[in-house]
């Protein structure tokens, strides 16, 4: 297992030199120069802006520039924001927190609710339960993330109960540390109950027709002849060989997520990672965009990473396979 | 399966002249029994049939400015002036009192609506040069169906003439990603070795980024100033260029493990080139699967499409499209009391429900497993 886990890591290291060099070739092939959107007005010298490209080492040759960025970022250096001049990388770990937290409570809330949902549908096939929840499953997809935030934050301004967006209140600094936990939490239930809501619907399709299929297999039939009770039959024998294809959905559904928050993110005006995005790529901050790119990928394929390893934990096949 | 091979007598008669269906026919009687699949499948035909006449459908030009800002939709009376029952609508004149801030109808512009009058030029298709549209009122009334945005331009038309854009992005960015997915995952699959590992590291490069940051990045960075039209074209290329990875990935593995089938290796052993191995045994059982993955998947797109435009990196006006057309409600204030600048989303939502409504079935009726 052990060995499986830091094979897995190695491979990372490829792919992620593979992902930084793409996002760096997207950035030098599209128009238009850094430094020159950012000191472009009359206050500035071309002696500043030449001293300033010196600066970030932006006038060497690009496969220089490149290995430079590769060098240090394997130090865990990204280097120097080009817009505000601090180090990437603290403005990096905290967006990167943020995003977590969204994506980790939304990820709960998504499957919590998915799961039992998905197992009612599924027992109680055709009835009314099933019928709402598909209808609800279907909703979820349907309905653009984005939208469903706009009408969370009219929810919040109708009825004055939260926040309309963002993750700190104005008095966050005076607070005490609980405080600042709860003041954080009261920030962070609408955009979760979006993201949830627009996650769950997946996952319950999923969980339902998985679950429908393991029903009809021979050994469910076999445990209700031995006299076994429903609930212990669906429970113990059907529904622990149906939740396995979810594990492979896990890795999917997290891509989802990052992607729907970086739109949620974008609309609530919460601080993550999809929005430092946003933001350095208008900017044009081009070791912003590489670092919070290169942190996106890492954070996906950690999530991928975790659901091999649940695969491996929960189905003995895989385990004794490789 | 096994009871109907051991009631009926083998038959050894050529495939071709057995009394059997198609497996299209098959599966569009499958697909028939599915009332949701059909249900999204009339509503696609319609919506693309209104996107193709778009323009005679739209009684404005879409970047047709007025001084109406705002205006709710205008309202739509089955009486005449006198107050006799008409089955032809009338509709009135509606201004903006500035002392309540609202719209008030002005009495005495009681208007009939024509209906096939003629009016602003246009080509339909981009070829037929017409003047007829559907609808119009008089001249000097203005008919906004579903008011106005904040530029006083017809919410009705920029929805059609929206739609044009935001329903062909999907299927045009689809069958890009399509047939890519299909050469290159096709290839993988079969060649495999050196030419397979190489490709697959290219997907996995771009499948471990997630999505919609990839499509910031490459969207974000387009020029501002650059021909609307090209804008179009780039957003479709950039999201097949996220897209294809995925298709690529999967029709790899069903090639992949179908080379090993035995009904490949029969083929093989009699003596089948290898073309028409490809083609006519690797190729269907790859395409079943790739044509719901892909009816599945056009949602993806048009969700996506929405999505940047509302962020403002998609379609740029005054070019319409309903995700750009929405960023005009990012006001919450708009959203509150101008309900009808939300049509856009609900023309979202049908659009990407009756997609997955349809996919859904497609996948049903395809799926041999269910056919019980």
């Amino acid at each position: 297992m052990l060995r499986f886990i830091i094979k897995r890591l190695l491979t990372m290291i490829p792919l992620l030199v593979g992902i930084s060099f793409l996002c760096f070739l997207i950035l030098r092939l599209s128009p238009g120069d850094f430094v020159q959107s950012l000191y472009s007005g009359d206050q500035f010298s071309d002696e500043i802006r030449k001293q300033v490209t010196h600066e970030f080492g932006l006038d060497k040759p690009w496969p220089v520039q490149y290995l430079l960025w590769l060098g240090n970022a394997a130090r865990l250096n990204f280097g120097i924001s080009l817009s505000t001049r601090q180090p990437v990388a603290g403005m990096l770990w905290e967006r990167m927190g943020n995003t977590l937290i969204l994506s980790l409570c939304s990820m709960v809330l998504a499957w919590g609710m998915a799961i039992p949902l998905g197992i009612m549908s599924a027992v109680k096939r055709n009835s009314i339960i099933d019928r709402l929840c598909s209808l609800m499953a279907f909703t979820g997809i349907s309905v653009p993330a984005f939208f469903l935030a706009l009408l969370a934050m009219l929810f919040a301004q109708k009825t004055g109960w939260f926040p309309i967006g963002g993750m700190h209140s104005n008095d966050y600094e005076d607070l005490d540390s609980r405080h600042r936990i709860l003041d954080m939490i009261h920030h962070l239930v609408l955009p979760t109950l979006v993201l949830g809501f627009a996650g769950c619907a997946g996952i319950m399709r999923q969980m339902r027709g998985s679950l429908l299929d393991t029903l009809r297999d021979n050994y469910v039939i076999a445990a209700r002849a031995r006299g076994l009770s429903e609930t212990k039959t669906v429970v113990k024998h059907a529904v622990r060989n149906a939740i396995n294809p979810l594990i492979t959905l896990f890795g999917f559904s997290l891509a989802g997520l990052l992607s729907g928050a970086a739109l949620v993110e974008n609309v609530m005006t919460w601080p993550g990672l999809g929005r430092l995005i946003l933001e350095s790529v208008q900017s044009k901050d081009i070791y912003m965009v590489m670092g919070a790119f290169t942190m996106g990928a890492t954070m996906l394929m950690l999530g991928n990473l975790l659901s091999d390893i649940l695969l491996a934990v929960s189905d003995p096949r895989i385990r004794m396979g490789k | 399966m096994t009871t109907t091979s051991a009631t009926t007598p083998p038959d050894y008669i050529e495939d071709d002249q057995a009394p059997s269906e198609t497996p299209w026919q098959l599966a569009w009687r499958q697909l028939r029994k599915n009332k949701a699949a059909i249900a999204g499948l009339i509503t696609l035909i319609c919506l693309y049939g209104c996107a193709i006449l778009a323009n005679f459908l739209s009684p404005y030009r879409m970047e047709l400015r007025s001084d109406q800002v705002f205006q709710p939709p205008s309202p739509i009376r089955f009486h005449n002036a006198d107050g006799g029952f008409s089955l032809r609508p009338y509709t009135t004149q509606l201004k903006f009192n500035p002392s309540d801030n609202a719209f008030h109808e002005v009495a005495g512009t009681l208007e009939p609506v024509h209906f096939l009058v003629t009016g602003e030029p246009y080509r339909l298709l981009g070829i037929l040069p017409l003047r007829i549209h559907l609808f119009g009122a008089p001249d000097h009334i203005p008919f906004h169906l579903l008011g106005t945005d904040s530029d006083g331009r017809d919410v009705f038309s920029r929805l059609l003439i929206g739609s044009q854009i935001s329903l062909s992005i999907g299927i045009i960015a689809i069958c890009i990603t399509f047939s890519i997915g299909l050469t290159v995952g096709g290839i993988a699959g079969y060649w495999g070795g050196r030419v397979d590992s190489v490709i697959m590291r290219i997907c996995e490069v771009i499948m471990s980024v997630p999505q919609f940051y990839l499509l910031i990045a490459l969207a974000g960075l387009l020029p501002a100033k650059i021909d609307p039209r090209l804008t179009f074209l780039m957003i479709i290329i950039i999201l097949s260029f996220v897209g294809w990875a995925g298709l690529a990935r999967v029709v790899r593995g069903i090639s992949l493990s179908v080379r090993e089938l035995e009904y490949v290796q029969a083929a093989r052993a009699l003596g089948v080139p290898e073309g028409r191995i490809i083609r006519r045994h690797i190729l269907p059982g790859a395409f079943t699967y790739a044509s719901v993955a892909a009816t599945l998947s056009i949602p993806g797109y048009i969700l996506a499409e929405s999505g940047l435009s509302f962020l403002g990196l998609g379609i740029k006006i005054p070019f319409p499209s309903w995700g750009n057309m929405l960023s005009a409600a990012q006001d919450l204030d708009v959203i509150q009391t101008k309900v009808w600048m939300l049509c856009p989303a609900a023309m979202i939502f049908i659009t990407v429900l009756a997609f997955n409504f349809l996919g859904d079935g497609l996948r049903d009726a395809l799926d041999p497993k269910l056919r019980r």
